[in-house]
């Protein structure tokens, strides 16, 4: 499949926080941090793939121009994606396959986000025919939530205890301590965890993450140019998903007020979630015993341990035993987010997807200090965005 | 006393007995909730007619979350504000999982997986004339 591979020449983020700056900032920090670390002139840059965002304005909608001219109009090809959560991944997607249809060598995939206070809100003013307007409106239904009801769900069927769940929050804070580009590094014990305030029952405070502002920029190239830029073994992008659900989806989802119905046509013989790894790994050729570390969407703490089952480290309801065994400790079987994850980024919605694909360059290339996975060949990242968007990326060396 | 009116139209009965009032596919037989806005399309049968359905008032607890923090607008709080809870019901025949609050005064530690609740009335917010009221579920 190595004829449908793009190389990753550069990654770059500015470092998340609550910076209350303009989101072009950050996004022009790290599209010059990646640029310099692929050692490629953002003169000879013929494509920028952005992935928007919605809580900044027309700039936010239009990301891809916005950092174009930001970093100086040199009359590359540009194009914008917005898919939620999985924006980055998508903006990734268009790049590479501009880049395999031979349409360009080298492009740079960018995001970043400046975030309101508190819960993410839907688009102000009356708005009675938007789902997400409604679901705030009618139900109180935040984020949290939908996070609630799936934690939850994991007590009651399968034995999880709150415990297990601050036990993934206890593993990313110690694996995020000396990652410069996190916003939170401090160590925290079970017992804070669970002495902190409890948002939506079961989960407490500090096992939901934050909103943060943040950027991560990617440089990919053609494997030909790559070589010609003297770069003969460079990470890899070895397969991308962006699938959507197959009908009738029959798990309740953001910004849903109920699933689909299944008395008429029979569900899926693979879930949703189950479904966007299983297309990448498709793509790769590989499966989940391939992976040697992994970034998963750990909104929640519960949720991290529901993408353990759905990228294939476990099956369903063996998940908690995992991280009990420290099998996704950085040093176990299969280390699930040295970055430190979302418990110690928080989420800067555009860039999220992106930071997962910086972090896995980096434990790829043997350069993630302090935090590195032992020999790591091939990694994941999982997300999903709000309203349907897969994403997942497979990178190797 | 304030007049009681649905928080949204159309979305269920106001009766003694409330209902949602859903779709159902006439092919197929699918069911769909809420019926007009940001349906699914079933893509075996893509062109299939909807007819309006009233739900089946019972369903059983899929899960449950008690959320102790006032959310954003729109969501309108009481001041001071009120924990709520909220509830994934699954109907036994339309075979969807549907959301709603926790009926005002059900205690959320009597929940459980699997057990069965009953579709009532409750208030929402209100305002100098009326009290606006959506559907809740209710522990049987």
């Amino acid at each position: 499949m190595s004829d449908h591979e793009v190389a990753i020449l550069g990654v770059g983020m500015h470092p998340w926080g609550k910076w209350g700056r303009n989101f072009v900032e950050y996004g022009v920090h790290a599209a010059r941090v990646a640029l310099e670390d692929a050692g490629v002139a953002w003169t000879d840059v013929q494509f920028v793939s952005g992935a928007d965002t919605v809580r900044n304005g027309y700039p936010g909608y239009v990301s891809g121009a916005t950092f174009a001219q930001a970093l100086g109009w040199q009359g590359a090809q540009v194009a914008s994606s917005y898919a939620a959560c999985a924006s980055g991944a998508t903006a990734l997607d268009v790049a590479r396959d501009r880049i395999l249809a031979g349409r360009c060598d080298v492009a740079l995939v960018i995001g970043a986000d400046t975030t309101p206070k508190g819960f993410l809100a839907p688009t102000a003013g009356e708005r009675p025919d938007d789902p997400d307007w409604l679901r705030f409106r009618l139900l109180g239904a935040t984020n949290p939530t939908y996070f609630g009801l799936y934690a939850r769900r994991r007590i009651e069927l399968y034995g999880a205890s709150s415990s297990d769940f601050a036990k993934v929050k206890v593993k990313n804070a110690r694996h995020g301590l000396s990652n410069p580009n996190a916003r939170y590094r401090k160590e925290v014990t079970e017992e804070d965890v669970l002495a902190s305030p409890i948002v939506s029952d079961p989960l407490h405070l500090l096992e939901i993450c934050a909103t943060s502002d943040g950027a991560a920029a990617v440089i990919v190239s053609s494997m030909d140019y790559a070589r010609a830029h003297g770069v003969a073994d460079p990470v890899r992008v070895a397969a991308i998903s962006t699938v959507t659900p197959t009908y009738p989806n029959t798990v309740i989802e953001m910004p849903n007020f109920a699933t689909d119905s299944v008395a008429g046509t029979a569900p899926p013989e693979t879930t949703f979630r189950d479904s966007i790894a299983a297309a990448a790994y498709d793509e790769a050729g590989l499966g989940p015993d391939d992976l040697d570390v992994a970034e998963v969407y750990d909104l929640s703490t519960a949720l991290e341990l529901d993408w353990y089952e759905n990228i294939g480290l476990c099956k369903e309801g063996e998940a908690e035993r995992l991280v009990r065994d420290g099998d996704t400790t950085i040093g176990g079987r299969i280390p699930v987010n040295p970055s430190g994850g979302l418990a110690c980024f928080g989420e800067a919605v555009p860039a999220q997807a992106l930071a997962q694909v910086c972090e896995l360059t980096w434990q790829l290339r043997g350069h993630a200090d302090g935090r590195q996975v032992d020999s790591a060949r091939v990694g994941l990242t999982i997300n999903q965005g709000l309203f349907g968007h897969g994403s997942s990326v497979i990178v190797r060396r | 006393m304030k007049t009681q009116i649905p928080a949204i139209e159309g979305w269920f009965t106001t009766d003694d007995e409330p209902r949602l009032i859903g779709a159902r596919g006439v092919e197929t037989g699918s069911y769909f909730f809420p019926k007009a806005i940001a349906a699914s399309r079933n893509p075996a049968a893509p062109y299939e007619e909807r007819e309006d359905a009233l739900l089946g008032r019972r369903g059983r607890v899929w899960s449950w979350t008690t959320n102790h923090y006032a959310p954003p607008e729109p969501y309108i709080a009481p001041d001071p504000f009120v924990p709520y809870t909220v509830v994934a019901a699954e109907l036994p025949d339309e075979k969807l999982i549907v959301l709603g609050q926790l009926a005002d005064g059900a205690d959320p530690s009597t929940l459980a997986v699997g057990g069965e609740v009953e579709l009532t009335l409750g208030p929402l917010y209100e305002d100098d004339d009326h009290e606006y009221v959506v559907w809740k579920w209710r522990p049987v």
